[in-house]
């Protein structure tokens, strides 16, 4: 019994690391621009998709494709705030709304379009097979990706704790007007992190393509999740992201395991309702 | 130095400052003093960029400013403390003067101005690791002040700097703009302490209603009958 126990808290830390990289994607583009990005699991199933189509044409292995992800979803990113979602930055916010479903929708669709609703999987990267630790089952992909989740994670603390554009973010984000007077062009800003944001999934589809189905609605999952964590962790805050994508993965599998799998979304968005009715800024949020 | 012609400045159509001109010269220190909603602040914030005239023009150095954006403004060498500080709250002080220096390329230069600021206010070098939404009001009513000098502005613009600090920090934080002054900053002070304001500044103008009413230096608007009466409650 411990073992079983053992066995799938390992499985909710590895889901809930990828939760963790979705989502804080999701909570800089809120904390930045106070919008939510309703289009960002579409931005991770372009990136599963962008990984599995080098991998069907080039061989090229899901692994290599990660700074690829990366580059094409920055820029992608980078490309929607420019000609879309800046035009409606001074609007109502319905029409921020509006516009990034709209997007999501779009991508979505185009992705139906193009590829078929069909599910895919990435069938022989050489990440493959399964790890026996004592008893307990780590699947190689699952185990690979998490490490590399949380490698991502990292990588962006540090990022936004030590480098001076990363400051910058973090002071646009608290006072934007205080940011301009210090010579900070916030104008960049939103649309680096709208970038940055959406390279973070992108590596989180490069990821999650070793192992998970890839397909054109995959997002919207993700998306519903990757919200829960952000309003969880406290909207704007990376760490409360972090932190509050691995409860969900806790919780989704050992609520699964304690309860009925069926109702393992039911479990998370409960777990979520109860702590903002506590805490309605979140964990970490302010 | 920096000459304000004519501007009219206004939110969504409603004019807050009209056809107001004043102008600054090199090592001054002036004060815009006036009642609340005179229209001080949102003078301040169309010389920084962060609004600009419907009408007239800013010059600073003979160079027009009043078209280009607030980051730009900073090149310049022109800083604004805004009023009600505006720190970055969840960031360590050190990390707020180095945000203050973010116009500034050189590594040698930052360190250079970050120890001048530190010799002006030792307490922000003892507790530069403290988050600074943890500091007091004085206490961060010089952090601010500190986070302004960090551009090393040539010409720097205090909103309010006293606002809702007791007598003694009051009195501190003017001879602390006198301070910087004697180090060569040009100074364009905004305040509601009239009687100090005016007695530290070379020139003051005074504004009612989004325009300016009275002109002079600090020593004669002090004996003026509209200064006494109206700000002053004698
Ligand atoms: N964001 C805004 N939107 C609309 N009107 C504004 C805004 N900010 C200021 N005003 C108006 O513009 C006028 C001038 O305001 P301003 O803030 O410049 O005054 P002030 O002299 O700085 O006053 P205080 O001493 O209270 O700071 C006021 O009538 C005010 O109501
Ligand atoms: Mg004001």
């Amino acid at each position: 019994m411990p073992e079983q126990l053992l066995q799938q808290i390992v499985n909710g830390l590895m889901i809930g690391f990828m939760y963790s990289l979705v989502a804080i994607g999701l909570t800089l583009i809120w904390g930045v621009m106070n919008i939510v990005n309703f289009a960002h699991g579409d931005f991770l199933m372009i990136g599963m998709f962008t990984s599995f189509w080098l991998f069907t044409i080039f061989g090229l292995d899901p692994l290599f494709s990660i700074p690829i992800c990366f580059l094409l979803l920055f820029i992608l990113g980078i490309a929607i705030y420019r000609f879309i979602v800046s035009k409606v930055m001074k609007g109502p916010m319905l029409a921020q709304l509006v516009v990034t479903f709209g997007i999501s929708i779009f991508l979505s669709n185009l992705a139906v379009y193009f590829w078929t609703p069909d599910f895919r999987l990435i069938s022989t990267t050489f990440l493959q097979g399964t790890w026996d630790v004592g008893g307990i089952n780590i699947s190689v992909p699952k185990a690979i990706a998490s490490i590399g989740s949380v490698i991502t994670s990292i990588c962006l603390f540090l990022f936004m704790k030590k480098t001076k554009t990363g400051k910058a973010i973090l002071a646009t984000e608290m006072n934007r007007e205080s940011a301009l007077l210090m010579g900070i062009n916030t104008e960049r800003i939103n649309s680096l992190s709208f970038g940055i944001g959406a390279a973070l999934v992108g590596v989180a589809g490069a990821f999650l393509s070793t192992y998970y189905y890839i397909y054109p609605q995959v997002g919207g999952l993700f998306g519903t999740i990757a919200f829960a964590v952000v309003a969880l962790g406290g909207f704007g805050s990376i760490e409360g992201a972090f932190i509050a994508g691995i409860l969900v993965g806790l919780a989704q599998t050992l609520g699964g395991f304690y309860f009925d799998p069926s109702y393992k979304y039911a479990i998370v968005f409960m777990i979520y309702l109860i702590t903002i009715w506590i805490r309605p800024q979140g964990l970490l949020g302010w | 130095m920096l000459s304000v012609n004519n501007i009219s400045v206004g939110y969504k159509g409603l004019l807050a400052v009209q056809d107001v001109s004043f102008q600054i010269n090199q090592g001054e220190i002036v004060s815009l003093i006036g009642s609340n909603g005179a229209g001080k602040s949102t003078i301040v914030k169309t010389v920084a960029g962060l609004m600009h005239p419907v009408k007239g023009e800013i010059t600073f150095e003979k160079e027009p400013i009043h078209t280009i954006p607030p980051y730009d403004v900073v090149k310049k060498k022109i800083s604004m403390i805004p009023e009600g500080r505006q720190l970055f709250g969840r960031l360590s002080v050190l990390d707020n003067l180095l945000l203050g220096s973010y116009s500034l390329t050189s590594n040698e230069e930052i360190q250079k101005t970050l120890e001048n600021v530190y010799r002006l206010f030792p307490i922000l070098k003892e507790r530069k690791n403290q988050r600074s939404d943890t500091f007091s009001g004085g206490e961060q009513q010089q952090l601010a002040i500190a986070r302004g000098l960090m551009s090393r502005p040539s010409l720097l613009m205090l909103d309010e700097p006293s606002l809702g600090l007791g007598p003694k920090l009051v009195s501190d934080i003017f001879r602390i703009i006198q301070e910087i002054n004697c180090n060569g900053v040009t100074i364009l002070l905004v305040e509601q302490n009239v009687h100090e304001a005016l007695e530290i500044s070379h020139r003051a103008y005074v504004l009612q209603t989004g325009r300016v009413v009275l002109e002079g230096k600090g020593e004669e608007l002090l004996q003026s009958d509209l200064v006494r009466q109206a700000y002053l409650g004698m």
